[in-house]
């Protein structure tokens, strides 16, 4: 196995990386708002966001990729293949997100809430400047684990037309005839990748200690 | 006779089936502390979380310095619920200190009491914090401000909390059971900060179980049993002997929490 293979392997990690923390970060706001939704109480948001959620959750990620990759075209909507990829990944990640914040928003004491009431705050305001920071706190640790799934599941992106690690792996194992260095080395990358993020998360939960309810 | 600070007028509290709040006609006077003491269970808590409008009366009238409340009576007689807005600047008269303290675990002291001013009034951060400090200050707490919850005692946070309420200027001080969450020897710290308020005139509610406190600086007692108001009024009617034969049985349960020397 050579430099130049291992290069392109680490050319094709720009790919992977790019659009799963694109995707993230999208899927990141989508879980926000759903959460705001849903905290909502009411039944014209609160059923919406179920039914995203239980799509989302309930159907492979390589099928949503595929389904939103052949349905855009077909109501008129052409869009590049890292467009369709980002949409399925952050789509898909925006309602395990949500999922995993549930939890955090629904362990804020009641009485932090009462205490924005009472100071003025509105309702807007409260979820903003109490919810959300608190609630994020409490679930640091299972949105650093979404983020290592949905890096890991970005090999899946490789069916709408993306190279990425594992595809570019794929493709020069069987040019090369060298498949094991090859994919011990997309293993090694995919490691690396999500160690950087799991010192990260551990960083800012560390960072945080002491500010969480 | 001045316009009371509060007045109750028949409230009524059910939580479904059962009534924790019956016909209560009270009200407290400006610049005065009002204690409201009672068993557990009596519904003074409520009646406090009432006044602060994060209980909604099933029936009946608040007013705040004669505003009308979360609802207002049309004159058919109608009770109809006030717009939002509204409601936030009658409420805006009042600040609320809770049991659990309820600081926000995130912000600092200094973030807690300033917060208020910087997302609801939109005082710049330079002038809110220092107005934050001056009410830390106040409660003996400058020295905390970079402090977060988690760092300071339950006797600093109940004084933040309060810093936190008085940052926003009320007219009236709602605190409901302030000491109840403390170890016996940090309630001395709280204590002081309340009476310091009341020295300077602040008009103050307060459900307590510090019958000592009550009695000491409390101007008017109200004395809640079983969701009715049994009686109210100065401290010397309420605590004289011959007493009322509920509130003795009640006392009594409080000898060693410094209503000792009123027996």
């Amino acid at each position: 196995m050579t430099l130049k293979l291992f290069t392109l392997l680490l050319q094709a990690a720009i790919s992977t990386v790019g659009i799963s923390l694109v995707s993230i970060a999208i899927g990141f706001v989508i879980a926000i708002l759903l959460s705001a939704a849903r905290l909502s109480g009411k039944a014209i948001y609160v059923a919406p966001t179920q039914l995203f959620i239980s799509f989302f959750r309930g159907v492979p990620l390589l099928v949503q990729l595929l389904l939103i990759y052949t349905l855009l075209p077909v109501i008129g909507i052409n869009v590049p293949s890292v467009v369709a990829a980002i949409i399925g990944l952050s789509l898909c990640t925006a309602a395990y997100q949500a999922e995993n914040m549930r939890g955090g928003f629904e362990s804020v004491p009641k009485g932090l809430i009462e205490a924005a009431e009472v100071t003025g705050l509105n309702p807007t305001q409260t979820f903003f400047r109490i919810r959300v920071p608190i609630a994020l706190r409490l679930t640091l640790p299972a949105l650093v684990n979404e983020a290592i799934m949905i890096l890991k599941s970005s090999s899946l992106v490789s069916v709408v037309g993306i190279i990425e690690i594992t595809k570019m792996a794929q493709d020069l194992a069987s040019s090369t005839y060298l498949p094991i260095p090859i994919f011990l080395s997309a293993g090694l990358i995919y490691l690396v990748i999500n160690w950087v993020i799991a010192m990260l998360g551990r960083y800012a939960e560390k960072s945080l200690a002491g500010t969480s309810a | 006779m001045s316009l009371p600070a509060i007045a109750v007028k028949d409230l009524v509290k059910r939580f479904g089936e059962t009534t924790v709040l019956q016909d209560i006609n009270l009200e407290f006077p400006q610049g005065k502390v009002s204690c409201l003491i009672g068993p557990s269970g009596s519904g003074k808590s409520t009646l406090l979380r009432c006044l602060a409008f994060l209980e909604e009366a099933t029936s009946g009238m608040i007013t705040i310095n004669g505003e009308a409340l979360g609802f207002f009576q049309t004159p058919d007689g109608k009770r109809e619920r006030l717009p939002a807005a509204q409601i936030r600047t009658v409420r805006a008269q009042t600040g609320m200190v809770f049991q659990q303290f309820n600081l926000w675990p995130h912000m600092t002291a200094l973030g807690n009491v300033s917060e208020a001013l910087k997302t609801v009034h939109k005082v710049p951060k330079a002038e809110a914090e220092e107005r934050a400090m001056a009410q830390l200050r106040k409660v003996g707490l400058e020295n905390r401000a970079n402090h977060y919850p988690s760092q300071l005692s339950g006797g600093q946070q109940q004084r933040v909390a309060i810093a936190r309420a008085l940052a926003l200027e009320p007219k009236i001080m709602l605190f409901d059971e302030p000491t109840s969450a403390l170890d016996p020897e940090l309630t001395g710290e709280v204590l002081n900060v309340m009476r310091d308020l009341a020295a300077e005139g602040m008009t103050m509610v307060v459900v307590t179980h510090e019958i000592g406190f009550a009695a000491t600086v409390g101007q008017q007692i109200s004395f809640l049993d079983h969701g009715r108001l049994l009686f109210s009024g100065p401290p010397t009617e309420i605590f004289a002997k011959p007493r009322h034969p509920r509130l003795d049985q009640f006392l009594d349960t409080y000898l060693d929490r410094g209503a000792s020397m009123l027996v």
